[in-house]
């Protein structure tokens, strides 16, 4: 390794009531990797992402990011210094186009001052970028898509636009929250080049996955959460070995494959 | 799915100048220049006129001023309940401070109202932004009875300390040199106000106001302060506001405790109601049917309030989406049944 990494969670800790969310995850990530989060349900995984990007309070711990200390920042200032996510129950604007929904993070203090997307000079309109971006991240234009209400789009394209909302910033991270859920298999198969796009382009992913098969592909390094604590990170080979994560996540799998 | 025949269903189509002149600049032909003007010609000439008609009855004129200042201030009510996502109940409070804003500096500085009521509704707006800044992360209904909280408390405090007057009010301020300037100006104000919100929402800041309703935590998430965006949204609603109370009280030349009323922060919501919310136009609607009802209804008494709930009832259960938003779906588009 050597090389400092681009964010690094140390120890967090989240308590609700009585229940342990979180106890002393440790993460660290470096600038190109892909790094998959997954876990049975209610592991934690969605808490880790919501402690890391501000939007709960960690109880213990520290995130680095940058070399910035951003521990319990609020979240806008989070996203502002180019660690954005998006959201696993999708939730656009809906009264608005889906090229739309894009001004509002191109109208935030980040995408104004790195001048729009790929930083094209002094931004243009910005509903042109936004209609661009959305090209970009698989919205046929010919087809109107873009301009449709937000309303009535197809999961496949909520989950692109939540994509885009994230890329509108041209973050440094991106945090997906499940971004395969609930697609259809050529949805998926569609989606998947994307997200190698946006790892050639230099964006770093963390990914929180149900779909392991797609994950798998994906991640160079996974990390595995299982009630609230870390037990497996390594690569996709490595942590199926791991008995812990046979037991917690697997072995439901295997015995299924038996019958 | 049964196919027999006689079933039929009602079709909605756009017409076809709508289609062609909704939004694009480059307008061909004089039939859809009229057709884009034509309603907005009637609020105008309807505004314009109504004082010349009404001066033969000076009651009816101060009428007129009074839906402006409700007008203001149901704009304002509009555009932050269904721009920013703020349902805010603080009509009265806004009022009040525009009003004892412009009393205060006409009556202990002297200033002409063609300054204290701009300054009134500068320094009321930012008065109330700073005192709701910290309701501004409560959201929906939370913010609706922590807002109602304003104007009663207002009213309390200047009650018990006797300040600005007491339960007397600020008396001797200077009224309008005469009744046409008060009207035309409270006009105006409306119009400007109407379609300057209008072009807000559209644009891009109005957009960022509209993601802040729609979904907070993703506006959050796009590295935009939220707390900002609904600030500067209740700094607009807020000086509407101000605007109406300092035209009040250079109207009644009086600034009391009657201007913390709850009339001020319930009358805007029964007129957004009324007119259509997420309009603009459909507050003023709204105002200019509900107030003259009221006043018609004052020799009722308090079985005035029982019609008005009445109304309000009714067009909540039968016509929801309002006046304003059912005329312009008749405008916009025609119906026609087909067979299925």
């Amino acid at each position: 390794m050597g090389s400092e990494p681009l964010l690094s969670v140390r120890n967090v800790s989240k308590k609700f009531g009585g229940v342990l969310a979180l106890s002393g995850v440790s993460l660290d990530v470096f600038t190109g990797d892909i790094v998959g989060i997954i876990g049975p349900n209610g592991s934690g995984k969605t808490t880790l992402v919501n402690a890391i990007t501000g939007f709960i309070q960690a109880d213990t711990g520290a995130v680095h990011f940058k070399g910035k200390d951003i521990t319990n920042w609020k979240p806008h200032k989070i996203a502002a210094l180019g660690l954005t996510r998006t959201f696993q129950v999708m939730r656009p604007y809906f009264s608005l186009p889906a090229y739309k929904n894009l001004i509002v993070p191109l109208f935030s203090p980040r995408a104004r001052k790195t001048g729009g997307w790929r930083g094209g000079g002094k931004m243009g309109s910005r509903d042109t970028v936004a209609v661009d971006i959305l090209e970009e991240i698989g919205f046929e234009r010919d087809s109107y898509v873009p301009f449709k209400m937000a309303s009535s789009l197809p999961t496949g394209y909520l989950k692109r636009l939540e994509l885009a909302r994230c890329l509108a910033l041209r973050p440094e991270i991106i945090i997906c929250d499940e971004v395969f859920s609930g697609l259809s298999m050529s949805e998926m198969a569609s989606m998947v080049p994307l997200i190698e796009k946006l790892q050639m382009e230099g964006i770093t992913l963390i990914m929180v996955e149900h779909r392991l098969r797609e994950l798998f592909r994906l991640a160079g390094r996974v990390v595995v959460l299982n009630f609230g604590c870390k037990i497996a990170e390594g690569t996709s080979e490595e942590v199926m070995e791991y008995p812990e994560v046979k037991e917690a996540y697997f072995g439901s799998e295997e015995v299924y494959d038996y019958v | 799915m049964s196919g027999s025949k006689g079933d039929r269903r009602k079709e909605r189509i756009d017409r076809g100048i709508k289609v062609r002149s909704d939004s694009v600049y480059a307008i061909s032909s004089w039939k859809e220049i009229t057709y884009l003007i034509a309603p907005r010609l009637v609020l105008i000439l309807g505004l314009a006129l109504a004082p010349l008609l009404l001066s033969a009855a000076p009651y009816w004129q101060r009428v007129v001023s009074i839906i402006c200042v409700y007008s203001l201030l149901a704009i304002g009510f509009d555009f932050l309940a269904n721009y920013v996502g703020l349902v805010s109940l603080g009509g009265g409070f806004y009022v009040g401070v525009g009003a004892y804003a412009a009393a205060l500096l006409n009556t202990y500085f002297g200033l002409p109202p063609i300054i204290t009521i701009p300054m009134a509704t500068l320094l009321g707006a930012i008065i109330c932004t700073v005192l709701f800044l910290p309701c501004l992360p409560l959201r929906g209904v939370y913010f609706a009875i922590v807002s109602l909280m304003y104007p009663l408390l207002a009213a309390r405090i200047i009650e018990a300390l006797d300040i600005f007057g007491g339960t007397d009010g600020i008396l001797g301020v200077d009224g309008f040199s005469n009744v046409w300037l008060e009207q035309y100006f409270l006009i105006l104000c409306v119009l400007v106000m109407v379609f300057a919100l209008r072009r807000l929402v559209e644009e891009d800041i109005g957009l960022v106001f509209r993601g802040v309703k729609d979904n907070d935590q993703a506006v959050k998430a796009s590295g935009i302060n939220i707390n900002e965006f609904k600030a500067l949204g209740v700094f607009i609603a807020s000086a509407l506001g101000c605007l109406g109370g300092a035209c009040l009280t250079h109207m009644y030349m009086w600034a009391g405790l009657s201007q913390f009323a709850l009339d001020f922060s319930i009358i805007p919501i029964a007129a957004t109601v009324v007119g259509g919310g997420g309009t603009l136009v459909g507050p003023v609607l709204g105002c200019m049917i509900l107030v003259p009802v009221s006043e018609l209804l004052r020799d009722f008494g308090s079985l005035r309030i029982a019609v008005y709930s009445i109304v309000l009832t009714a067009f909540i259960v039968f016509k929801s989406e309002g006046i304003m938003t059912y005329a312009a779906r008749k405008y916009e588009q025609f119906e026609r049944w087909v067979e299925i």
